[in-house]
């Protein structure tokens, strides 16, 4: 223990107890999810969109539902869209887990260096992402694809990226999976986390001061929350009243570590609205319906300057981190099994059955098809390369877009690589 | 977005105003607000009030509060919605209020700002001018002292400029806010109301007495990575910025000793042809700068003089920095890399 200020009087006060937390469950325990309170669907009342935020204060605590375990939408959130639409939300989800199944294999099969899935998230991007409009300016995260998908970004951009091969449109300056596309208003994905919150703030904020319509988004996981970009964002945004939403994927885990060390112990994620004069909403993220419907009710309060929204979305993370992890080795299996909220795609397929607009036969032509896209999408894409086999952009890129001209030390320096390849690789490997 | 306009010194000189380096800074922040609408000021207490260093002064009254607004007490925050609104295509000039205080920003500068470019491949940019006042002899102690220009040196992707006086300060800053590059802008408050001896028991002039607080009205540019020769001289060059040029300057008086001084102005990109050209002329070479020594921009200096120019060197390189130590208040004195510091050095370097 350490020393006491010299003459400072012995304690006869009881010792503290540091509290760790421990999740519910390690490998091989039986699961109990009966602690977790899920609301029915369709109980939770739909405010107006300028609601002051401390009127909804009780929503950063409830679970905003649509879709009942009747596959039917109930009550006032639910968005009311056509069939058509449905099915493309469904769809856009099938080629987000078709896209996932090959891309793990592909990294497996030494195509690449690593990947993401976003299994069991899906509807947590996907009908986020079709609640905004196509140039409303998004910052995910790194389990977003889902966004990309939906606002139709080629699936063989998306696979040069991860082969980082000569066609990957980022150069292969970035890991796989950091995708980046102005053209469909996808920000660059960092890596770092938690850094594009305020970068979504401050663009939500230049378009304010521009006096333009577009509004942003951003996602951010449960875990980084705890990193102070989060709280910067949060606070920058209810100062300004920037028209962005603030949107927080509590998928129970950031990668071994349970959503307690980010302090779900003690309250909810939805609920760090309330502190900053937030608008705050709590979202069942594995019911498309829900999630539309919530996105949709921030991205029309933005629009009407009426101010921020922080949506946290219920969901569980079904697979491991990345192609780097074994979730086996830290948490009980069960857990997938028994997630009460069950799975997005098989609750939106349901739905769509329950409304006689779906079967189970188009479903299996439905996934067969995105299977076949994805892999003629691998096929196309694997001519440019994959990574490590050489097809890479050429070497003097490297130095480019570090800064906007080439200073004299980089220069240099590219002359030194230069060298270096031509001495290995006498007059084969590309330069220019 | 607006182009980044680079290029040639613009001396329209309409009229001769003496202006210290804080009226400059304003000036330059006047023109470019007024000339491109595309540019915001933000930052603590920079608004209403004008900061704290009254750089922002009347700014926020003539173009309006969404231009020039106050922030929270977050420069991770400052920073992390510049990128924002530079991916937006705004050009933001955020305030740090003392360099001491950069630190929360620095991931947001670091591995954000800086990369931007590279990472998207050039679909996005984070253009923005990070002012902050830096350096002591202020008795700022230790957390308004500080010199922390070689953390930024060391970034791939951002550029630091520290101007030495009210016409760079101006002219530089122009340039940075210009460029479409990310850049660290330093501004060394010891020197904002006049040029600093390094004699800190002497009355401190104001700038106004002498001739580079000219500071011609409207727009022009200094570019960046153009050092500017301080004085001409045979016996040694001096590599110094900031307040240090001011200092090594006036110790070369008192000594009696023609050094030529460059003033590098900008540390990244870096005039390395003038620093070659100089070195080779005198056959010696001092770096001074008011930061900790370790791994300071010195150390930079010092291995490229040694690199490029060893055949001219008549002497060992020799730097003369701030001690390994935070800075302390009382001992600012001690502290500071003042004249017997730079005069013992130079003798050394003479000495043989």
């Amino acid at each position: 223990m350490a020393d006491r200020p010299e003459g400072a009087a012995s304690s006869n006060k009881p010792a503290l107890a540091l509290h760790v937390p421990e999740p519910k469950y390690r490998p091989g325990d039986a699961v109990d999810y009966s602690h977790l309170n899920i609301p029915e669907a369709g109980k939770q009342a739909r405010p107006d969109e300028t609601v002051e935020p401390k009127e909804i204060a009780s929503f950063a605590y409830d679970l905003i539902r649509v879709l009942g375990d009747d596959n039917r939408a109930h009550g006032p959130w639910d968005p009311k869209l056509d069939a058509d639409t449905l099915r493309t939300m469904l769809r856009n989800m099938a080629m987000v887990r078709a896209f996932d199944e090959r891309m793990f294999r592909g990294q497996r099969q030494g195509k690449t260096s690593f990947y993401m899935k976003c299994t069991g998230e899906e509807a947590t991007s996907v009908a986020a992402g079709m609640a905004l409009a196509s140039d409303d300016m998004v910052f995910p995260s790194y389990r977003q694809q889902g966004i990309l998908i939906a606002r139709g970004y080629p699936l063989v951009e998306m696979i040069n990226q991860i082969y980082s091969n000569k066609g990957d449109k980022l150069k292969g300056r970035q890991l796989p999976i950091m995708y980046s596309s102005r053209e469909h208003s996808f920000f660059s994905i960092s890596g770092n986390l938690a850094t594009q919150t305020p970068q979504a703030v401050g663009w939500a904020m230049a378009s304010a001061i521009k006096g333009d319509s577009r509004i942003a988004a951003t996602w951010v996981g449960e875990g980084s929350t705890a990193e102070g970009d989060f709280h910067s964002a949060c606070l920058f945004a209810t100062v300004y009243n920037a028209p962005v939403i603030l949107n927080v994927i509590n998928n129970q885990w950031a990668i071994s570590s349970f959503s307690g060390f980010a302090g779900s112990e003690r309250t909810t994620f939805a609920a760090r609205a309330v502190g900053y004069g937030l608008a705050g909403l709590r979202v069942d993220g594995n019911d498309a319906l829900a999630v539309y419907a919530a996105q949709q009710w921030a991205a029309n309060r933005a629009r009407a300057n009426a101010g921020p929204t922080l949506i946290e979305y219920f969901t569980y993370r079904a697979e491991g981190h990345s192609t780097s992890d074994d979730p086996t080795g830290y948490r009980s299996a069960q857990e997938r099994e028994e997630w009460p909220l069950g799975d997005p795609v098989n609750r939106l397929k349901n739905h769509l059955i329950a409304l006689g607009e779906w079967d189970e036969d188009r479903q299996a032509a439905m996934d067969q098809q995105c299977a076949d896209e994805v892999k003629a999408a691998t096929k196309e894409a694997e001519k440019n390369g994959i990574l490590g086999h050489g097809l890479h952009h050429p070497f003097r890129t490297m130095f480019q877009d570090v800064y906007e001209e080439l200073p004299w030390h980089l220069e240099e320096q590219a002359a030194q690589a230069r060298r270096e390849r031509e001495t290995k690789w006498p007059g084969e490997e590309p330069w220019t | 977005m607006s182009a980044g306009t680079k290029g040639a010194v613009e001396t329209a000189v309409t009229s001769e105003r003496r202006l210290n380096m804080i009226e400059a800074i304003n000036d330059a922040l006047n023109i470019m607000l007024e000339r491109d609408p595309d540019v915001i000021i933000m930052g603590e207490d920079v608004g209403y009030f004008g900061g704290v260093f009254r750089c922002t002064a009347g700014l926020q009254e003539k173009y309006g509060k969404t231009r020039v607004f106050d922030t929270p007490i977050s420069e991770c925050g400052i920073i992390g919605v510049a990128v924002g609104m530079g991916a937006y295509g705004l050009r933001p000039v955020p305030e740090i209020q003392f360099a001491d205080y950069i630190y929360p920003g620095l991931d947001q500068l670091i591995s954000e700002a800086a990369r931007l470019r590279y990472r998207s491949a050039t679909e996005y940019i984070a253009p923005m001018t990070v002012r902050s006042p830096f350096g002591g002899g202020i008795f700022g102690g230790q957390t308004h002292s500080q010199s922390p220009e070689s953390l930024f040196t060391h970034v791939a992707g951002l550029k630091t400029v520290i101007p030495s006086t009210p016409y760079d300060a101006k002219g530089l800053l122009i340039s940075c806010i210009e460029d479409n590059d990310p850049v660290i802008f330093f501004e060394p408050k010891r020197i904002y109301n006049g040029p600093f001896s390094g004699y800190y028991d002497r009355p401190a002039e104001p700038w106004k007495r002498f001739d580079a607080s000219v500071v011609p009205e409207g727009h022009y540019t200094i570019p960046l990575g153009k050092a500017r020769k301080v004085t001409e001289g045979e016996q040694l060059t001096i590599l110094a910025y900031g307040t240090m040029v001011h200092v090594t300057e006036a110790v070369c008086r008192e000594k009696g000793i023609e050094a030529e001084i460059l003033d590098l102005r900008t540390l990244v990109p870096l005039d390395i042809e003038a620093i070659e050209a100089s070195v080779e002329k005198t056959g010696r070479c001092l770096i001074v700068h008011e930061a900790t020594r370790t791994s300071g921009f010195g150390a930079e200096l010092s291995a490229l003089v040694t690199e490029r120019c060893f055949y001219h060197l008549e002497a060992p390189v020799e730097r003369v920095t701030g001690f390994d130590t935070p800075y302390p208040h009382s001992l600012e004195w001690a502290y500071f890399p003042g004249p017997i510091r730079i005069g013992e050095a130079i003798d050394k370097i003479l000495k043989d």
